[in-house]
């Protein structure tokens, strides 16, 4: 290609027209604040594994996003969004990029924990604060806690303690436990033994992404427990619950669950099946109080009268997080002492009601019994039996050696 | 371990590896006949499920439901055939590859648009929900039975297309020798369409019958083209007898190696130690099966071209 000589090479008018352009920007904003846009990078599940699960965290994001006016603490943001389909190298590779090209002062958004685990040494090296708004994994609950990282949500045993908890209460005797052969598997099925005291008769641990169940249903037809434990976020819950009524077990078994297995995207795709079903979480859409009614309002006016699931409202609450915290921190995200300082005092109104953070920046919160029913309309959803555990901490904060 | 167990696990394993039979007994007559791998196969089996739980709730007729689900595919791949497989046919096999993902990529997207991301609900037959008591003390899934039994019929009608017809032997001649077939007549590229949209109606059909014990979710059609891949490998390019084979032993070694590999470990190993292998080799068992028949047979069981 030869261009005339009176004409600057296709190089210099670009870098020419991006320095005016940076230029302009720079006296824009010289006059309302010294800070550049807050940039925060959420890297989602769109596809993959955990699709269900991170298309209901992105609506979360984007209803937060939508009230504070696309604005944290009243600094325009930039959000970073893209899909890393619940692939750990893939996810790696995205936060690399979002560190050194976009150079993000926040970042939320994965779903699984082995995700998190992936990405969590990147992010706390370049000391960008993770707010994590699903994954609670053990590893950085106990000494390799991290003062960059907020479990946001809950620590991953927690959610198992509860419904271990519950089967205790119930008075179950033998039980078979099963779940997925990955980091938030074996937290679950820990955090349930922790607290049942019964016999457990089996723990089978299966491929994540696994279709077919049959395989365990005979071993658990076989071994004949009074209930079953099961941890199967996502696709893999629903299968498993379709696969268990067909196979006639219903009626001799009772299924156990964390509120993972038993949200709307499950309840949506199984029906009937559900009713009945107990489950636990540290948070209901029917929770009391006025942070939660105002945030299901909201929900059901943007997405069509549809009820929020958990993963939706964890996304919410971290983007309300985000805004207190870069408030409090004097609008500037860039003072990473001062946001750490700000996030870890949680005083924003979160949809589960107020909490605490522990040592290890993990929530000591309420764990509470839901039931899968029907509201008013007749339409399948949860309702809160009763409060479980209250102001319940994790069993590694001790290991943390953060004060 | 008990002889019922063992039976049921039997079950298990063939009804697995039937369904996956349906999938891969097209992609593997595609591959074979027109060397053109594609990927999008598995985006065929969504379409399937998906076209079947929406028609099965708004009419109540599961083999209405079945039907539609077989047609709407059908013309899917058949657009999918004239605009888009009928420029791969001459490329090599990386473009086909990434053409063909380029589709998964865009029919998930398309799924997303139309159903929304949250998985939808396929309704079990009501007459099917329950389980049956086959023999005394092994109840079965009744809708399990009704897919072993839909499974062997496809199978025996594709043997018979594909063995005892005139138009079955010049699939056969088309996917052992191309250049030769066509030098004897044989209007292979006719043939070629044909054998695709039997391969597209065997994979919605595949779907609809997944549908009501699997999540219908984005991404369902990539979830199960792996293990399809596998058979395809293990069977022999180009064989449907090969799949026919090489799906249920897939079928069968995935349920054994996720139901009795950890006992027999557990049997033999600290529990710790197996607790921690079983779920590995499970997870392997399939692929392991693979390495073993490719180091035997590196062109697969029975490779058309063999």
């Amino acid at each position: 290609m030869r261009s005339k000589s009176t004409q600057p090479p296709v190089a210099t008018v670009l870098s020419r027209t991006l320095r005016s352009l940076m230029l302009a920007s720079a006296f824009g904003v010289a006059g309302a604040a010294l800070a550049a846009p807050v940039k925060v990078g959420l890297a989602l599940d769109i596809s993959g594994p955990f699709a269900a699960l991170g298309a209901e965290a992105r609506a979360g994001f984007a209803l937060g996003i939508k009230q504070l006016g696309g604005k944290l603490g009243g600094q325009p943001v930039e959000f970073v969004q893209a899909d890393m389909a619940g692939s750990p190298d893939q996810a790696k590779q995205l936060v690399d990029r979002m560190i050194q090209r976009d150079k993000i002062d926040l970042f939320s958004g994965p779903i699984g924990s082995n995700i998190a685990l992936a990405v969590g040494p990147t992010l706390f090296a370049a000391k960008v604060p993770y707010l994590s708004s699903n994954a609670g994994p053990s590893q950085f609950a106990g000494a390799q806690c991290n003062a960059y990282f907020f479990g946001t949500a809950y620590q991953n045993d927690q959610f198992h303690e509860a419904a271990g908890k519950f089967a205790q209460d119930r008075g179950f005797k033998k039980m078979v436990m099963i779940a997925p052969n990955y980091p938030a598997g074996k937290d679950a099925l820990g955090g349930a033994k922790r607290q049942f005291k019964g016999q457990v008769a089996d723990e089978l641990y299966t491929k994540l992404g696994q279709i077919d169940y049959a395989a365990e249903l005979a071993q658990i037809r076989a071994a004949k427990p009074d209930s079953i434990y099961f941890f199967l976020p996502g696709a893999m819950g629903i299968n498993f619950i379709k696969q268990f009524v067909g196979a006639g077990l219903s009626k001799d078994i009772t299924l156990v669950t964390s509120g993972f297995s038993a949200d709307e995207d499950v309840i949506g795709a199984v029906g009937e099946p559900m009713l009945g079903l107990f489950n636990t979480s540290h948070w209901a859409h029917d929770l009391d109080n006025a942070a939660n009614k105002a945030f299901v309002d909201a929900f059901k006016k943007e997405y069509n009268g549809r009820y929020p699931s958990v993963y939706a409202a964890q996304a919410y609450d971290v983007i309300l997080a985000m805004d207190a915290a870069v408030k409090q921190a004097g609008g500037n995200a860039q003072n990473r002492e001062a946001v750490i300082a700000a996030l870890k005092k949680a005083n924003y109104a979160s949809t589960r009601g107020s909490f605490k953070y522990a040592n290890n920046h993990y929530p000591i919160e309420n764990f509470y019994l839901r039931v899968i029913g029907k509201d008013a309309q007749g339409k399948i959803t949860n309702k809160t039996v009763s409060t479980l555990l209250t102001n319940y901490g994790d069993t590694y904060s001790d290991k943390c050696p953060m004060k | 371990m008990t002889g019922i167990l063992f039976l049921e696990q039997l079950l298990n394993g063939l009804g697995f590896g039937l369904m996956l039979f349906l999938l891969a007994a097209g992609l593997t007559l595609v591959f074979g006949i027109m060397d053109v791998l594609n990927l999008a196969h598995g985006s065929l089996f969504m379409s399937g499920a998906y076209v079947a739980a929406q028609a099965h709730q708004q009419s109540g007729s599961f083999v209405a439901a079945i039907a539609l689900a077989v047609l709407v595919t059908v013309v899917v791949a058949a657009l999918l055939e004239v605009l888009l497989m009928r420029q791969l046919y001459k490329r090599d096999h990386l473009a086909q590859v990434l053409a063909t993902f380029g589709v998964i990529l865009v029919a998930d997207d398309i799924v997303k648009m139309i159903w929304g991301p949250s998985p939808v609900m396929a309704p079990t037959p009501a007459a099917l929900s329950g389980p049956i008591e086959i023999i005394d003390g092994l109840p079965y899934p009744a809708y399990r039975l009704v897919i072993l039994g839909a499974g062997v019929l496809v199978a025996l009608a594709l043997y018979l297309l594909v063995n005892h017809t005139r138009v079955g032997m010049r699939v056969r001649a088309g996917a052992s020798d191309r250049p030769m077939a066509e030098l004897m007549g044989v209007h292979v590229g006719r043939i070629f369409n044909g054998v695709f949209l039997l391969g597209a109606a065997l994979a919605a059909l595949a779907g609809a019958l997944m549908g009501p014990i699997v999540a219908v979710q984005v991404g369902m059609g990539e979830q199960i083209l792996i293990p399809a891949l596998v058979v395809l490998v293990i069977g022999g390019i180009g064989s449907v007898r090969g799949a026919f084979v090489a799906a249920l032993l897939v079928g069968l070694v995935d349920t054994i190696g996720r139901a009795f590999l950890p006992m027999l470990l557990r049997a033999t190993l600290p529990p710790a130690t197996a607790a921690d292998l079983g779920p590995l080799f499970a997870e392997v068992a399939m692929y392991a099966l693979m390495v073993v028949v490719l180091i035997f047979r590196p062109s697969g069981l029975f490779s058309a071209r063999a």
